[in-house]
């Protein structure tokens, strides 16, 4: 797999081209600035774009503007974004595309290591990846609608947010995947949700209601 | 003699300011002609001129400098400059002040004025009479004739009386017409206050501005340095973590890696705390944080003190005390970055409303308050508590920069009360 990484602070840029190596996803080029990351984002040859939101000249939120706009000409373009906060409105402009493929996670996530290489690679792969904070937030949110499900639902709802798979789902609640599918049934069903077997387009759909 | 000199030029040209008033009135009727603006601007600026010489001449003899009452012009173009000038209270000042200085001025300044030249013609008036001809100079006061020089100077006893009152009650009525000027050409007490009103506002909104520059700066430096530091940490920690088993070595190097980190880190820590109110400034208050920004500044630097106590304790309010600590910071800091200096010595005295502190240093000079905006984010920082910030720096230095913070010590109680654990 090949990767772009946008990260102005050396540090980090050098430690997540070591980490993603190190599981054989090669950076192809590294930049630390929003003109070479808006020059860069346009090279055909990247699976996937790991871009910091805060970038120079200005240090605001260029990383996710330029990713956005990189997402408006070329939709589907995969791109995950890493902050050191999250904010629910950065969520929001991510997911309105509603086109799969897109990622945002705390910077710290990468202390998983294992965890943050599979949100990679999902990205990549076309899906979608929210950071548990964003989501825990959403389902605050959502207070009414979810009161019908159940605790387990509810679980289950806050980890297909978040973009894992049944199966990941499945091994992190020590359940079988039949009875995530179950779950999932039920949650849609309560929701009012049109079911789908893509996973990917389940995410979106469950993102897009919270959201709503 | 200065009193009779100011005298003598306010009797010859206390006319001319009756004359501008008059022309500058006059051209408020033709401001509807095209020339009526320019007339009407040039002839209160020429007033204001005229007024500002009479500034220096009353300031002169009342021994004090008199505060020109003009507002400051903002931007604009012709009609914002008219505007202005109608608009200031002391335009119509300076023009009623020209009446009234064109007919008390003169009868005060004449009499000042005669006494002297009296006083003069009756001392030399046996001359008078020895080189002018018979029938010019020889019955003054019309009643008796004198027929030889040596009888003039029967006058005397009158230029003596003359003398001795012009000598006695001159600089007296000179004072009363500097008096009478000075009411008209200073800013009223309202204006006064309305330029207080501005400065303070203006100062507030600098207030509000530099400390939200502070926490934006605080922010990026807790963004860039200690956040990114410890996320970089975690990295390393997350990755030696999967290659303990695989690769031993590699985690081992990822450990030390992260340990070097976490120290950059805390230092990082450190000196954001210490920039925010560094710790010895809150013990031991700002003599003893100076002497531990001079210590820790990389060239020599004195320090020097007076009025601060026994031991140097004596403490200031905590706002002031962090300006000017932050004052002093900054200055050294700039020394270290622009003068090429070999020392510095830092002046503070405390007198009972004010602290005076100079920085100066023996580098190349050339510093411009209006230039950099560090010194005039030093003197933003300074208005809040109507202190000020100058600074001389000719080029090839030394460079001094001097500042004037007001305030009053604190007294052993409200220490007390405001001291912290």
């Amino acid at each position: 797999m090949r990767a772009l990484i946008a990260e102005d602070h050396a540090l980090l840029r050098e430690g997540l081209i070591r980490l993603l190596d190190s599981y054989d996803i090669e950076v192809v080029e590294a930049v630390a600035d929003e003109p070479s990351l808006v020059r860069a984002l346009r090279r055909e040859d990247i699976d996937v774009a790991i871009v910091d939101v805060r970038l120079p000249p200005t240090g605001t939120d260029e990383g996710l503007r330029a990713a956005v706009q990189a997402r408006q000409q070329r939709p589907g373009l995969p791109v995950l974004v890493l902050s050191q906060y999250v904010e629910q409105l950065y969520a929001r402009e991510l997911l309105a595309s509603e086109q799969g493929g897109v990622g945002y996670l705390l910077k710290d996530r990468v202390s998983n290591v294992k965890q943050f290489v599979d949100a990679v690679q999902q990205v990549a792969e076309g899906g979608t990846v929210m950071d548990p904070e964003v989501v825990a937030h959403l389902l605050r949110r959502h207070d009414g609608p979810l009161a019908g499900l159940t605790p387990r639902e509810r679980e289950v709802l806050e980890h297909m947010a978040t973009g894992r798979s049944n199966a990941a789902i499945a091994a992190s609640m020590f359940v079988t995947e039949k009875a995530v599918g179950k779950h999932i049934a039920n949650i849609f069903a309560k929701l009012g949700l049109a079911q789908s077997d893509d996973d990917n387009r389940r995410v979106l759909a469950v993102l897009a209601y919270l959201q709503g | 003699m200065t009193a009779t000199a100011t005298a003598f030029v306010v009797l010859l040209v206390a006319w001319a300011g009756v004359v501008l008033a008059a022309l500058s009135t006059a051209a408020l009727t033709t401001v509807v002609l095209w020339f009526g603006i320019p007339w009407f601007v040039a002839m209160t600026v020429a007033l204001r001129w005229y007024a500002d010489q009479h500034r220096q001449a009353t300031g002169r003899l009342l021994g004090r400098e008199l505060v020109r009452p003009y507002r400051a012009f903002g931007s604009g173009g012709r009609f914002a400059r008219i505007r202005w000038l109608l608009t200031d209270p002391a335009t119509w000042r300076d023009m009623l002040w020209a009446l009234v200085n064109c007919v008390a001025g003169t009868a005060i300044a004449g009499l000042v004025a005669s006494l002297f030249a009296g006083t003069v013609y009756y001392a030399v008036y046996p001359l008078l009479l020895a080189v002018t001809p018979p029938g010019v100079f020889d019955r003054p006061f019309a009643l008796v004739t004198l027929h030889h020089p040596a009888q003039g100077a029967l006058l005397w006893p009158v230029a003596g009386l003359l003398g001795w009152l012009w000598w006695r009650y001159a600089p007296e009525l000179m004072r009363i017409w500097a008096i009478m000027s000075a009411a008209f050409l200073e800013p009223t007490s309202a204006a006064v206050l309305q330029g207080r009103v501005a400065a303070l506002a203006a100062s507030r909104a600098d207030t509000v501005d530099s400390a939200a520059a502070e926490i934006r700066r605080i922010e990026r430096d807790l963004h860039d340095g200690a956040q990114a530091r410890l996320v970089a940490l975690s990295m390393n920690l997350g990755l030696a973590d999967e290659m303990v088993e695989r690769n031993p070595a590699k985690a081992r190097e990822l450990l030390a890696e992260a340990r070097a980190t976490t120290s950059t880190a805390l230092t990082e820590l450190r000196d954001l705390v210490r920039g925010i109110h560094p710790p010895v400034l809150a013990d031991r208050g700002l003599v003893h944080a100076v002497r531990a920004l001079a210590v820790d500044a990389p060239l020599p630097v004195g320090v020097h003190t007076s009025g601060f106590g026994e031991h140097e304790l004596t403490r200031l309010p905590e706002p002031v005390e962090a300006c000017a600590y932050f004052v002093v910071s900054e200055a050294l800091a700039n020394v270290g970055k622009h003068a090429r200096a070999n020392r510095v010595e830092i002046r503070m005295v405390l007198e009972p409303t004010r602290l005076l502190a100079s920085i100066g240093d023996d580098g190349r000079g050339g510093a411009d308050a209006g230039a950099g905006t560090g010194l005039r984010g030093l003197q933003r920082r300074l208005a809040a508590f109507d202190g000020t910030l100058s600074v001389t720096s000719p080029a090839g230095g030394p460079t001094i920069l001097t500042m004037e913070l007001p305030c009053a010590p604190l007294s052993p109680k409200t220490m007390r009360s405001s001291a912290r654990d």
